[in-house]
């Protein structure tokens, strides 16, 4: 599959496989105007697979999300077609409004506008909690 | 100290020794704090019914000095109209120094002390953390056995919903050979989070039965639970677990001459009421020193001496 080179614009590299669409949402990547291509189950020689986004504008990334999907990820940004440099994001110690807590006795269950926060709680096992009741977000596959 | 009191692993070690001290010192002369608080108010605002926590610290607040304010259920209040957590907690702030919230949702006190400027103490939400439970429990134990090290402290009954549990055993892991021996039925065993993050993280020597006879003979102090109607989801799966753990004087004959039993109450039918007249029992107890321990947070809270 043959996918044109960007002159101007961000590569998201080393993607989970299977993610890049989740990735493409959260990020909110659907408002742009420019070209977009999400490339999915690309070889990877780290990841075996991996997917792979590919944007046609240098635009400010939210590099909280890009750590908590995987700090694996890594973003290139190319300027005139040539790469002027590379984001290792890594696991922030908060994410707001990406996930959503599923415990049913939390408060965010019955008030909709409260924020839905969750807390970097163990580095070493990137597990993240509600910071209302502790409740353990879902494991993210790196 | 931080602003509120939402999660006892908020305050250090430190913190809960001062309070349990001051505690100590209301009860030895209550004279001296009987006008601490003269002209505060506090808040009650329970969206669920409670005896004993609201009373508790409605009766701290007045033998400090100080009134009282609020609301004992959610029907009694803008809640019923729809009112958010944030808005009710911005009106009282108007017009009281300092709130206790109980509220059947977890973290909804966490949202009231993230809005309003005064100290809010979280008075229980749904089955995640009761601080103040906490702290009276460790001023009993401080009170009845001299100490809070070198304890080996059997928590027996329901360890899957019972916050009490879970938060006297993330305090208790910070004092010096204290062992826990956790008697449950399967179904109510104590939840991952809390072995692995407290106990195994921590080093913290603990062992699991399901028998409240073998371990008897070693604990220091037993702390019994109920199994939460409340907590349940499923009627069945209460009916059929309800009964599992009946503390009765033919139990404590294997229990040492000094053991002391807790409770944090209301007790349905896990501990006999025969038990009630035997030394070792403690739960009446604890219930006054609840008033006195949170007589002292409040006194920290609002930054009296």
């Amino acid at each position: 599959m043959i996918i044109g080179t960007i002159v101007d614009g961000l590569v998201i590299d080393h993607i989970p496989a299977g993610r890049g669409m989740e990735l493409y949402h959260y990020l909110r990547l659907d408002r742009l105007q420019c070209e977009v291509a999400i490339i999915k189950n690309a070889t990877s020689q780290k990841l075996g697979r991996k997917d792979i986004i590919k944007i046609g504008e240098v635009i400010e990334l939210d590099q909280d999300i890009l750590g908590f999907i995987s700090p694996k990820i890594t973003v290139s940004v190319i300027r005139n077609g040539e790469k002027v440099g590379k984001m290792h994001p890594e696991l922030p110690e908060k994410i707001s409004d990406v996930i959503r807590c599923k415990n049913p006795r939390c408060i965010t269950s019955i008030e909709q506008e409260l924020r839905q926060v969750f807390k970097l709680t163990d580095r070493e096992t990137a597990t993240y909690r509600c910071i209302y009741c502790d409740t353990k977000a879902p494991k993210q596959k790196f | 100290m931080t602003k509120d009191l939402i999660d006892i692993l908020q305050i250090s070690r430190e913190e809960i020794d001062e309070l349990i001290a001051k505690a100590g010192d209301i009860i030895e002369q209550p004279d001296v704090y009987a006008h601490k608080c003269d002209g505060k108010k506090l808040a009650t605002l329970f969206y669920e019914a409670s005896t004993r926590t609201r009373l508790s610290f409605e009766s701290a607040m007045i033998e400090l000095g100080g009134s009282v304010i609020g609301f004992s259920s959610a029907t009694d209040s803008s809640v019923s109209k729809g009112e958010s957590v944030a808005d009710t907690a911005r009106t009282v702030e108007c017009f009281a120094d300092i709130i206790a919230m109980r509220h059947p949702k977890e973290g909804a006190p966490y949202v009231a002390a993230n809005n309003v400027d005064i100290p809010v103490i979280n008075a229980g939400d749904g089955g995640h953390n009761h601080p103040t439970q906490t702290l009276t429990d460790l001023l009993t134990i401080s009170r009845e056995k001299g100490r809070l090290d070198n304890l080996v402290v059997g928590c027996c009954g329901d360890l899957k919903f019972g916050r009490t549990v879970h938060s006297l055993i993330a305090a208790m892991s910070r004092y010096e050979n204290v062992k826990f021996v956790l008697i449950s039925p399967e179904e109510l065993k104590i939840p991952e989070h809390v072995r692995t993050e407290i106990l195994e993280k921590g080093h913290i020597d603990y062992e699991e039965t399901d028998s409240l006879e073998n371990a008897m003979p070693n604990l220091d102090v037993l702390y019994m639970t109920r199994v939460q109607r409340e907590r349940f989801f499923n009627e069945a799966d209460y009916l059929r677990l309800k009964d599992t753990y009946i503390l009765t004087p033919d139990k404590l004959t294997y229990a040492k001459y000094d053991l002391s039993i807790l409770h944090p109450l209301p007790r349905v039918n896990e501990i006999s009421v025969e038990i009630d007249k035997d030394p070792r029992a403690c739960y009446f107890k604890q219930v006054r020193y609840g008033k006195y321990i949170r007589m002292a947070l409040m006194l920290k809270l609002l930054g009296v001496d």
